[in-house]
Parts: C-alpha cells; sequence; structure tokens
C-alpha cells in the first residue's frame, strides 16, 4: 500500500480527496508535520482559497516539500497546482513554489462569461502518453471553481480548457504535477486521474 | 467545448434525513440523503444541494455526519446551506467535506460572514442564498424589473425562510454580495417557488446581468421548458430543483437530453 501525504495547511473540504485517494487504492495520510511530509511516497497539495495565504501557510514545510519532490511524485489540485507555478498575480505579486515555469493570471473579465468558472468543462489531452493522462479521453468532463488560471509554456501543458481563453487545466514537470480541477469531485473521471498518480508512486 | 450549464438537484434535510417522501422505492433507505443523492450522481446531476431546514445547534452534528457520508461516496460537488451563522460554522462544514456554504439570513444580518467566508476559504466556497419576493410600493431606491406586459415592480430580499421582509432591494444586495466575494448567488423566488409554474425569469435575469459571478435560479419548475427557459430567458448558468426529481417526474437524464435537443450545453 502507498503511503500518500495529503498536506494539510488549510481549511478546505480534504475529505473528498482522502476518500478519493482511498478508492483508488492508496493510503492516505492527511498532515502537516515535515517529517511525515519527507517520508511519504507521494505527495498530494490540496488547496482552496487565496494564493498568499496559502503559500503564507506552506511556509514552514516549503522546504521538506521541495526537497521531496526531487526524487517522489507530487499532485497539486487548484489552488494546490497554482502554488507549483514560480510566480501568481492573485492580489499582488507572489512567488510560488517554482516547480513549473509560468504565472497564475486572472481571468479578464469578458462579457458573456461568470468567473468564477465553476462547473463542468472539458478536457484536450496534449500529452496523451503521459502516464497522469491514462484512459482520460479526449472531451472528458471534469469540476472546475476558480478565478486564476496558469500561463505556462505548451511543453508542461498535459492537458487544456477552454475559459475566455484556452488554458493550462493539468500541468507537468518531472516529478511534478498538477490539476486546475478537482479530481476529487470529478466523478468516474477524477478517480482515475487520482488513481493514475497512485500508479506514478 | 464549453463549459456546461449545471443541474442541482436540492435535497431538504430535517435531522439528516429527507423531509419529502421519495418515488425510489428500490431505495433501502428512502429518507437517507445519500443514498437518494447516490441515484442523482448516477442520473448525471453536477452537483448536488442540502439544504437543512431544521438546522438548530443540536442537529449539528447530525448533519456533519451526513455530510461526511455524502463526501465519502459520492465524489460530486456538494453545497450545503440551512443555518449557518459563524465562521465556525462555515468551517465545519466544509471541513467535515462540503465544497461550498450557502449563507442567507445570517448575511443579512451580517454580510461580513461573506467578506470573511471568501477571504479564508475562497470566493469559490461561499455561495449567497437570496430569497426574494415582490414589492409593488414605490421605492425609488430600488432597482425596478419589468415584466413582458410591460407593468414592472422591485423585488425585496426575504429572510427566515421567507417570513421576514428585510426592504433590500434584491439586485442590490446580490451586486454587494458579489463585491464582498461571493462565488455564486443561489437565487429563489417566493413567488413561483413550489407553484410549478416556471422559474421567476424576470429577476433570474436581472440578477443575473448585474452580477459577474454564477447564478442558480431556483423555485417553480414543474416542467421541461421551465429549464430550458431558466437558462435561455433567465441567463441563469446553473438550474436547481427538487420536486420534479424527487417525486419522480423526470429524472436528470431526462433534463438533459430535452436541454441537449433545445441546444443547450450539458455534460453527460
Amino acid at each position: 500500500m502507498k503511503r500518500i501525504v495529503i498536506v494539510d495547511y488549510g481549511l478546505g473540504n480534504l475529505r473528498s480527496v482522502f476518500r478519493g485517494l482511498e478508492k483508488s487504492g492508496a493510503v492516505p495520510l492527511i498532515t502537516s508535520d515535515t517529517g511525515e511530509i519527507s517520508a511519504a511516497e507521494g505527495i498530494i497539495l490540496p488547496g482552496v482559497g487565496a494564493f498568499r495565504d496559502g503559500m503564507e501557510q506552506l511556509a514552514g514545510m516549503r522546504e521538506a516539500i521541495i526537497n521531496a519532490a526531487k526524487s517522489i511524485p507530487v499532485l497539486g489540485i487548484c489552488l494546490g497546482m497554482q502554488m507549483l507555478l514560480e510566480w501568481s498575480e492573485e492580489h499582488g505579486r507572489h512567488a510560488g513554489l517554482g516547480f513549473i515555469p509560468g504565472t497564475v493570471r486572472k481571468f479578464p473579465r469578458t462579457p458573456g462569461y461568470k468567473i468564477p468558472h465553476m462547473g463542468w468543462n472539458t478536457l484536450h489531452v496534449a500529452l496523451p502518453d503521459h502516464p497522469l493522462m491514462e484512459g482520460i479521453g479526449e472531451g472528458s468532463y471534469v469540476y472546475f471553481a476558480h478565478s486564476f488560471y496558469a500561463d505556462t509554456a505548451f511543453s508542461h501543458t498535459l492537458a487544456t480548457t477552454h475559459f475566455i481563453c484556452p488554458f493550462a487545466s493539468a500541468v507537468t514537470s518531472g516529478m511534478v504535477h498538477g490539476v486546475q480541477f478537482h479530481p476529487e469531485i470529478s466523478g468516474a473521471v477524477g478517480l482515475q486521474i487520482l488513481k493514475n498518480f497512485i500508479d506514478l508512486v | 467545448m464549453t463549459l456546461t450549464r449545471r443541474i442541482i438537484p436540492c435535497l431538504d434535510l430535517k435531522d439528516g434525513r429527507v423531509v419529502k417522501g421519495t418515488h425510489f422505492i428500490d431505495l433501502r433507505d428512502a429518507g437517507d440523503p445519500v443514498e437518494l443523492a447516490q441515484r442523482y450522481n448516477e442520473q448525471g446531476a453536477d452537483e448536488v444541494v442540502f439544504l437543512d431546514i431544521t438546522a438548530s445547534k443540536e442537529n449539528r452534528g447530525t448533519m456533519l455526519e451526513v455530510i461526511g457520508r455524502a463526501a465519502d461516496q459520492l465524489f460530486l460537488p456538494l453545497t450545503v446551506g440551512g443555518g449557518i451563522r459563524t465562521d465556525d460554522d462555515i468551517q465545519q462544514i466544509l471541513r467535515a467535506g462540503a465544497d461550498k456554504v450557502s449563507v442567507n439570513t445570517s448575511a443579512v444580518l451580517d454580510p461580513s460572514i461573506i467578506t470573511r467566508g471568501a477571504s479564508r476559504f475562497g470566493t469559490q466556497c461561499i455561495v449567497l442564498a437570496e430569497d426574494v419576493r415582490r414589492n409593488y410600493h414605490e421605492n425609488p431606491d430600488a432597482t425596478p424589473v419589468t415584466f413582458p406586459d410591460g407593468s414592472s415592480c422591485w423585488y425585496e430580499v426575504v429572510i427566515y425562510g421567507g417570513n421576514k421582509p428585510t426592504g433590500i432591494d434584491a439586485v442590490t444586495w446580490a451586486r454587494e454580495a458579489e463585491e464582498r466575494g461571493a462565488g455564486e448567488i443561489l437565487l429563489t423566488s417566493m413567488e413561483t417557488d413550489g407553484t410549478k409554474m416556471g422559474y421567476d425569469i424576470p429577476i433570474t435575469r436581472a440578477v443575473s446581468e448585474a452580477v459577474g459571478i454564477p447564478v442558480v435560479a431556483s423555485g417553480g419548475v414543474g416542467t421541461l421548458e421551465h429549464f430550458y427557459e431558466g437558462f435561455v430567458y433567465g441567463k441563469a448558468d446553473a438550474c436547481l430543483a427538487a420536486s420534479v426529481f424527487h417525486y419522480g417526474q423526470y429524472t436528470v437524464r431526462q433534463v438533459k437530453e430535452y436541454l441537449a435537443n433545445r441546444g443547450v450545453p450539458v455534460r453527460f
């Protein structure tokens, strides 16, 4: 059984992530303990809320996560994915963990579009051979709830989604991966992605 | 491809049990909200709302237990509303496994609960539930809403389950909630709620056009056409319904097939 640590640095719903991982065959642990993070076989960086607050709450665990990511797989979800990037423009300019090149930007207000981007939208798989995308068909629906998006290089883009503009809905760089949507509440497609992550471990 | 329009079944809960009886005779426990939500999940529901209509302090534990079981089994977005009064209530409900919380009366009494909730847990978690009623008394400060026959009125926010008028203009309140950080508005018109005559289109459209955040239409669905009207004429981003699903008049899938045939983007 694979020991996956869900990094607990905020206040959102971690239960769905926990159960999703469990259902996909892992032994998850919700913790903010750096020892546990260092001993993990895989790390999930979840997250809801604001970028700067998230980075501040993560500060004590930052080094442990950066070290762990050299040798074990990491999956960021939603804000957790955004924090993998170099920068965010949410309420000022803030540094992220810097695993993935690029900047988190706000969707521009556009007539006909409501922000947050909230609901089910489709994935266009850019790297179909990547193990995280195993079994994920072109046009699969996943659930989004966000106002900021990752602006990154095409070479780091696992999947794109169109909302106002095409944006990176799944990103990758070495052992580090991220998804803008919420796999833990995206039904069977989401559980498949969690399972794919566990298989990477 | 595009962001799809959402269909959201709503379950009214009392002491952790579904209030109205259901037609799902094959459920092991017809009063269990988790089992019923699971059925809607299988039909293709995009989200589920649990509305705690008792919402007394003593029942909070029961509600948290139900939310936890739902999160364990559903893997679908879950919104919980009813009786959420404090920041701690919000935190407990999210921690138990809900993805969004809706605030209604408490937000009117103290709008800062929206501001704090959004900054702490994120805009996408905080839903303003707004119950409204038509008011024909002249009010120069309120936003006039015009009907197809040319008549007009304004819509007043009502609280405590629709019992208490507040004098607050519904469109203005929706805008304020957005500014304070609400990520969505769940709009229920007391004029149409329970009538099966269709959503209150004029106010749904007025609120949807006044704010930049998604609006969920609620109250009055009786036919498939009503869902279409909610999206196309009401400009809603999601349509909520209870009894048409509850009593088996339609399945979520039937609603979506109807909408897809009429060109509304939905997820299957």
